[in-house]
């Protein structure tokens, strides 16, 4: 028979706060609450003090005055007249741009050299791990600032290049930037792009559709084609349909500048092109891990059950291999838009170089120009981990 | 009857032939590796072509026809058409290394390198004899290195605004590689822990820092650290960076090392508490070992972000050896060399970044044991 050891005592001793494991969780918590509050208190009330002591308030009316200087590269319009908000918008809208085209072309370029790193050809495999290797291991800022110098010495004045264009009539590079044909829309040209997301849409449905009659009827259909029919076809259709509303806009040669067409600056360029250069590397690296990490019993086990290779490769070693290779790619994309700040060694006007740069000197305010700054970014980091979050919780193995 | 049946019957054994020749030796290794297939004949031709169309040029430009004795580019160019002018880069390497250092104090950051090497000896080497007082004494370090290179208590004192070139780089990378350790582990153990608070405090803080450039951050050091500080309180700004870097780099870290602790199976933890160790005993004992070794590569691969990030403070000011290449634009006779600079540059982080890369992989090949 056994006894109880412990003593029936009830009673609250002040050295159980920190003995007891029962209460010890509270004290260490209670104790990091105040600590911390505390130091954001502390901090608050230094601000505080330190801006009353410098005579300025901390308001955000500054944002609707005028900005009084021009941006080279915009989406949307903008004049030096506009407020400082208007500023901070096309910042913000080019910092998406050039994070969007890099996230594409990283990830053409990535998947591309991460399958030829793979490649049983040791050639090939060799030039690809110097190439990850080579850029992996230099920082970022000196690749942009390196692309950037280039970029100005290699292509030639405006002047000259209108002697020598890329394409006659149509795209000239210049160590100012690339001009190229811009897209100008005239009335009605909102049906086209209606039908467009109707289309898209409709490849959706269509999608569904497909994969519920095959699992049904086992007929597969060429469901690649047409949805490539569906997304072209309409859109044409109602593009000849409206009157042709969308049309082209070519860049024309003057005698010392070129006009109209769409203006690529090089430093939108130069940032583009490091930024998919860089981060290439790190996407090759992702989708070898994710293909390595699929071990070849699955391979052989998909050809057993008598799958053609292209199938077995859509069907059993992607959707496996993807659930690796996502996570990571998407906080690459991440890595990239936060990457996208160095653009203000360039004078590539992103948020950073329009809010936290000119309106921060401008203003003197830089309270409220840094909190709006990281505000902004943090709400898009924590949106794109939000999409990262639902895809985890959406392809997470069941029932481990 | 059936003798005529058969042209021809062995009654013993034949000796082996030969594999048939193509398929072994270097040219065997050639076919199969390199020329397997028509896609694969194409890369292989297309990669021997870049190669044989960089290769050749670049070594040329870099060794054969480059110039190293030269006072201006100008000269350089007199003397050679093709070639990289490293004249710049010997007339201006101290610059590049010490920044705007005093010369006579050389010594000083250069017997804090050496000494950083003497204190990562019982770091790294594991079969070191009296390994823990040698660590004790690396922990001393930090302490020295900053009376070295900053001077007082019977030293020069030399501000911060003397500081520069890769002394800066690896006062930045060094000082945020050794305190963002510590910090991301503490973080990472918070995030993990049941304790409802403390695990919220260090999500804020966690998502906070890795929500944001760090560009912003070094903003913030820059401009606004001064306004959450009391009055009359001001750090150095090198200190201010190397606050913010420290900062930076732990968030990531205690990512890095949430993942490793997450890694582990649950019957680890378990059989922990059912030895009765406590918290720490546990944690110290059996899983921040096995954690931070699954987790090495990703916290080498922090490390050399950190180092690569270094750069960044070029854009609040400061001269690492990004930010000395426009003063050295700006020189008369320098203008315009900036492909050589770039070079010099890259090279020299390429080392330092591919010297951990190298070490994290041997790393992780002695520690793994197998079971993962």
């Amino acid at each position: 028979m056994s006894t109880s050891t412990v003593p029936a005592d009830n009673s609250f001793q002040f050295s159980q706060l920190w003995r007891d494991a029962r209460y010890r969780s509270y004290t260490i918590q209670i104790i990091a609450l105040i600590v911390a509050l505390s130091v954001v208190m502390m901090l608050i009330g230094n601000a505080v003090e330190n801006l009353e002591a410098l005579g300025k308030d901390f308001n955000f009316g500054f944002l609707f005055e005028p900005a009084g200087y021009d941006i080279g590269q915009m989406l949307v319009e903008y004049t030096s007249a506009s407020g400082h908000w208007k500023a901070a918008l096309v910042g913000l809208l080019n910092t998406l741009l050039v994070a969007f085209l890099a996230c594409v072309t990283a990830t053409l370029i990535g998947v591309f050299v991460g399958v030829l790193r793979l490649s049983n050809n040791w050639v090939v495999s060799r030039l690809m791990a110097v190439y990850i290797e080579g850029v992996r291991n230099v920082p970022l800022l000196l690749q942009i600032l390196a692309w950037y110098a280039v970029f100005i010495h290699v292509f030639p004045t405006p002047k000259q290049a209108v002697k020598a264009p890329v394409i006659e009539g149509a795209v000239y590079a210049t160590n100012r930037g690339f001009y190229v044909p811009g897209l100008t829309f005239d009335g009605g040209y909102q049906i086209v792009v209606a039908v467009l997301l109707a289309s898209i849409g409709g490849i959706f449905v269509f999608r569904r559709w497909a994969r519920q009659r095959q699992e049904a009827t086992g007929q597969i259909l060429p469901v690649g084609y047409i949805t490539l029919g569906i997304l072209i076809v309409p859109a044409v259709l109602a593009y000849f349909a409206s009157g042709m509303p969308i049309g082209l806009d070519y860049p024309v040669a003057g005698r010392f500048n070129l006009k109209g067409g769409l203006k690529v600056g090089t430093p939108l360029i130069a940032l583009w092109f490091a930024l998919s250069i860089y981060s290439a590397a790190f996407v090759a690296e992702i989708v070898r891990a994710g293909i390595m990490a699929i071990s070849k019993g699955q391979t052989e086990a998909a050809y057993a059950l008598g799958l053609r290779p292209k199938r077995t490769m859509s069907l059993v070693v992607l959707p496996q291999s993807l659930r690796i290779i996502i996570p990571p790619m998407i906080s690459n994309y991440l890595n990239i838009t936060k990457n996208s700040s160095l653009a203000i060694a360039v004078g590539y006007m992103d948020l950073t170089g329009t809010l936290g740069g000119i309106t921060l000197n401008q203003t003197g305010r830089e309270m409220e120009c840094m909190l709006l700054l990281m505000a902004t970014y943090l709400l898009i980091s924590l949106s794109i981990s939000a999409v990262m979050n639902f895809y985890n919780e959406s392809v997470k193995l069941k029932g481990r | 009857m059936s003798e005529n049946n058969f042209a021809f019957v062995s009654t013993s054994e034949k000796p082996q032939l030969p594999p048939p020749q193509g398929t072994t030796g270097a040219v065997g290794w050639i076919r199969e590796n390199l020329f397997s297939s028509p896609l694969n004949t194409i890369l292989t031709l297309l990669s021997i072509f870049v190669v044989y169309s960089t290769v050749p040029g670049v070594v040329n430009w870099a060794f054969v026809d480059s110039v190293w004795n030269a006072n201006s580019l100008d000269e350089c160019r007199a003397l050679t058409e093709n070639g990289a002018c490293w004249a710049v880069i010997r007339e201006r390497y101290h610059q590049f290394l010490f920044g705007f250092y005093p010369t006579e104090l050389y010594w000083r950051p250069i017997l804090a390198f050496v000494l950083l090497f003497l204190a990562l000896v019982p770091a790294l080497w594991d079969g070191m004899p009296k390994r823990s007082t040698a660590l004790m004494a690396s922990m001393a370090y930090p302490f020295v290195a900053f009376w070295l290179i900053w001077g007082g208590f019977g030293l020069e004192p030399v501000s911060s605004t003397k500081l520069g070139g890769l002394l800066l780089t690896m006062i930045i990378g060094v000082s945020g590689i050794s305190f963002s350790l510590p910090i991301g582990i503490v973080l990472a153990l918070s995030r993990s822990s049941n304790l409802p608070i403390v695990k919220s405090l260090a999500i804020i803080f966690i998502e906070f820092i890795r929500g944001v450039p760090l560009i912003t951050l070094l903003f913030v050091a820059h401009v606004l650290l001064n306004y959450f500080l009391p009055k009359g309180v001001n750090f150095d700004i090198v200190l201010r960076v190397v606050i913010m870097v420290t900062f930076f780099a732990s968030a990531y870290m205690a990512e890095v090392i949430r993942g490793g602790l997450a890694a582990l199976p649950k019957g680890q933890y378990e059989a922990a508490d059912a030895l009765g160790l406590s918290y720490w005993q546990s944690m110290r004992l059996i899983i921040l070992p096995q954690a931070l070794k699954i987790s090495i590569p990703g916290i080498v691969n922090t490390f050399i972000g950190l180092f690569k990030d270094t750069t960044l403070v070029l854009i609040i000011g400061l001269m690492d050896p990004l930010g000395l290449v426009a003063p050295t634009l700006a020189d008369q006779r320098w203008n315009g060399i900036f492909v050589e600079l770039y070079a010099f540059i890259a090279f020299m982080f390429f080392i330092f970044c591919f010297a951990m890369s190298r070490y994290s992989m041997y790393l992780e090949r002695k520690l793994h044991t197998g079971h993962r």
